[in-house]
């Protein structure tokens, strides 16, 4: 491709033709602030944040969708445009409602920093100020759009998700964010994966903080509370306080939920092998009665509510396994509480997650093993992060602790449960090892490894080729599932998480500023992490995991997918309409 | 913001199956989204949730981004028209003549607003631009009929001609 040749404050670039001046400046190594634009799913030059000055245009233009062409003089920091900078900053203000202090988003907001860049004067305007309802429906976020300002990114990515529950309704001043007929988040075919929380660079969308209800748990103490973390916690966590990403924090996040107060740190880890054997099960059986297939997995709350608002005929495809967060859940209230003598009714089970979607998977139906909720209370790994300040922890200080016997030991396969692919891969694992009669090979199976939305393979089952195939996030998964429905695929086991990557990039994750975002492959460095733990297991396999082993033995008769077992770990799916 | 009714909606089958046809014959166009919801209205006379909801059906097409079209543009109407529909001329000449006084007194007199419907279905209620009548301004339409020079102790007379 052609390359044109331009300045950019002097210095001159090279780029390939058809680029924009915000791509060139960022190969230049020159940062041009932007509010609205997201790298290939939302260029639309809304919030003019970007604008610049170039030679041979009229006045400002924005850098963000603005092409470059040869000989072009781009200059982003003249007096002219951090004054239209700071003055357009001024306008959004005036319809901000500045409750800054206490604001979820507070200290990590997009708006605030560039305001503080510019040095705005936030009541130079006092403008039209609408009046909104916040918008508290679901139990797992908050739109609130008297801190909206319109920059639409949350509406890219739930198109991206091919769910489109919210877009750009009314015009000009009386412009909002929202669901059709003014409905309530819950009246919509919301999936509850959260990503718009992610792109959101103000607190008009945050998750629905549940940290009070566990600190009042914590100050409880006629309840035993039991803490666990999913896998993409640890691999996410120390961002929240300033770590690389793709950092590994286990050992402080446990030694930090101790310091908490939580009587028992497990890990869901444990949830995923019991998961695995339990899905291994039920696949082989399946393969055997020559029942549906192929099966698809169950662990992500997004993935099975997208899959009952838009494919209500085709769950019978769908694991009946509960999630790892469930299965440890009722492991925890029934065989942990009956063999440590603890009245299942007085323990508080909360569970650390990557994800909005699992405080709504804890109110669904049949996850009640004990005749008591499986899982009490979500938090994201935001909200554990807020915990940890709060507390007054010094997090990157702490030591590093081990999780608590018995439900804290896991294996490599458990640990990848967070990437996308990485359940698929722990199933094989250990089907190929049920079928072989032995300790099959290979462990690591690559072709499943990376972040791409749609990842076919065929792999040898004991002896047995098999097609698999594996999606993350809902655009992925409307794309496969149409594949099976039509009958163009004949995939035995599929894989499909709600969100693009897989956990590791959940909506419940820490925020990283958009120009990281598109600058940075997260789920990629966040998936590494977890890959490596794997790697540094010395159990990989999840039926070898000792206290999984323990755990048939010594409640389960020995046997997988036992009547027991059934009850406490499977579940029952539900056809939802669209729209009411 | 763009008001919509609570009346019980009243399609019939026969709209329906209208509808429905010409979305199946068209759903390939380019841009279908627009001209669907125009067909739509003028079928139905308005743009309620149960004939978003067959466009939203027929062509695969989010919720929210028909909604998102309905509101933005002026000629779409969320509301349905009375049996009568009183539309007020607020173009320059009327406006300065004391068209917003007979917009407030029909709104108390019907208990509606602009843009709004009686839940009998009887009258409905919307703002218009210059219609050329102003000599005669202030002006209103009832169903087309023209009423002129108008002040607002003339509103229950004219409307009490319509109510039965």
């Amino acid at each position: 491709m052609k390359n044109v040749n331009l300045k950019i404050n002097g210095i001159p670039v090279s780029v390939p033709e058809g680029s924009t001046i915000l791509e060139a400046a960022r190969l230049a190594g020159i940062e041009i602030p932007t509010l609205c634009y997201m790298k290939d799913s939302n260029e639309i030059g809304a919030c003019r944040i970007c604008v610049v000055e170039a030679t041979g245009t009229r006045g400002l233009v924005t850098a963000c969708v603005y092409p470059v062409s040869e000989g072009m003089e781009v200059q982003t920091n003249t007096e002219k445009v951090r004054n239209a900078r700071k003055t357009t900053l001024e306008l959004i203000l005036s319809t901000h409602r500045k409750d800054c202090l206490s604001c979820l988003r507070s200290t990590n907001c997009e708006l605030h920093k560039l305001c503080h860049d510019y040095g705005v004067d936030e009541n130079k305007f006092s403008g039209f100020n609408p009046k909104y309802k916040i918008d508290e429906s679901t139990p797992y976020l908050v739109r609130d759009n008297t801190k909206c300002i319109l920059c639409r990114r949350c509406v890219a990515a739930c198109k991206e998700q091919h769910v489109s529950v919210i877009g750009p309704t009314d015009r000009g001043m009386e412009t909002s964010i929202g669901p059709h007929f003014r409905k309530a988040l819950l009246d919509t075919p919301c999936i509850a994966c959260g990503q718009c929380t992610v792109v959101c660079p103000t607190g008009a969308l945050v998750e629905k903080d549940d940290t009070d209800k566990v600190w009042k748990a914590l100050s409880d103490p006629t309840k035993t509370v039991i803490v666990q973390t999913a896998p993409s916690v640890r691999a996410a966590l120390g961002e929240c306080f300033g770590m690389p990403i793709g950092t590994n924090v286990e050992g402080k996040m446990v030694a930090a939920l101790r310091r908490l107060g939580f009587d028992k740190v497990f890990d869901t880890d444990f949830g995923a092998d019991l998961t695995i054997v339990e899905e291994a099960h039920e696949l082989l059986e399946r393969i055997k009665s020559n029942s549906v297939l192929p099966m698809i997995t169950s662990c992500s709350p997004g993935w099975v509510r997208f899959a009952e608002f838009y494919y209500p005929d085709m769950l019978n495809h769908i694991s009946t396994c509960k999630s790892p967060m469930q299965m440890t859940g009722a492991v925890i209230k029934t065989y942990y509480a009956e063999k440590y003598g603890i009245d299942p009714g007085t323990i508080i089970n909360v569970a650390v997650m990557p994800c909005t979607a699992k405080k709504f998977e804890i109110t669904r139906d049949n996850m009640d093993a004990s005749g008591y909720r499986d899982t009490d209370i979500v938090i994201t790994t935001r909200e554990l992060s807020r915990m940890i300040r709060r507390a007054g922890l010094m997090f990157t200080n702490l030591p590093d602790e081990d999780f608590d016997d018995p439900l804290g030991q896991d294996t490599g396969a458990a640990a990848i449960f967070g990437a996308t692919g990485g359940v698929m891969e722990a199933a094989l694992r250990t089907a190929n090892d049920w079928l072989s009669g032995g300790e099959g090979e290979p462990i690591d199976f690559s072709a499943l490894r990376g972040t791409a939305p749609i990842k076919e393979a065929q792999v040898n089952l004991g002896g047995k080729t098999i097609k698999v195939a594996v999606a993350s996030g809902a655009k992925a998964a409307k794309e496969v599932m149409d594949k099976i429905h039509s009958g163009e695929a004949d995939w035995t086991f599929v894989e499909i998480m709600g969100c693009p990557g897989g956990c590791v990039n959940g909506g419940g994750q820490p925020i990283q500023p958009q120009y990281v975002r598109d600058t940075t492959d997260i789920k990629a460095l966040r998936a590494k992490a977890l890959y490596d733990m794997d790697e540094a297991s010395t159990i990989r396999k999840s039926h070898l995991s000792p206290v999984v082993k323990t755990l048939y033995e010594e409640y389960y008769k020995g046997s997988y997918g036992c009547k027991r077992a059934h009850h406490d770990l499977h579940t029952t799916y539900v056809a939802r309409k669209k729209y009411m | 913001m763009k008001k919509f009714s609570n009346i019980p909606f009243k399609g019939t089958p026969e709209q329906e199956a209208q509808l429905r046809d010409w979305l199946r014959q068209n759903r390939d166009m380019q841009g279908v989204a627009m001209p669907a919801l125009q067909k739509a209205q003028e079928i139905y006379g308005y743009l309620p949730i149960e004939v978003q909801q067959i466009v939203a059906d027929e062509l695969d097409i989010p919720m929210s981004e028909l909604y998102g079209i309905s509101t933005f543009y002026a000629q779409f109407s969320l509301s349905p028209k009375g049996e009568k529909d009183i539309s007020v001329c607020l173009g320059t000449a009327c406006y300065v003549k004391g068209a917003g006084a007979i917009m407030d007194e029909l709104s108390k007199e019907l208990g509606i607003e602009a843009d709004e419907c009686t839940p009998d279905g009887k009258f409905s209620l919307s703002a218009c631009r210059c219609i050329g009548a102003c000599g005669l301004a202030p002006v209103i339409t009832v169903n087309g009929e023209v009423y002129g020079r108008l002040v607002p102790e003339d509103i229950p007379g004219i409307i009490a001609k319509y109510r039965d």
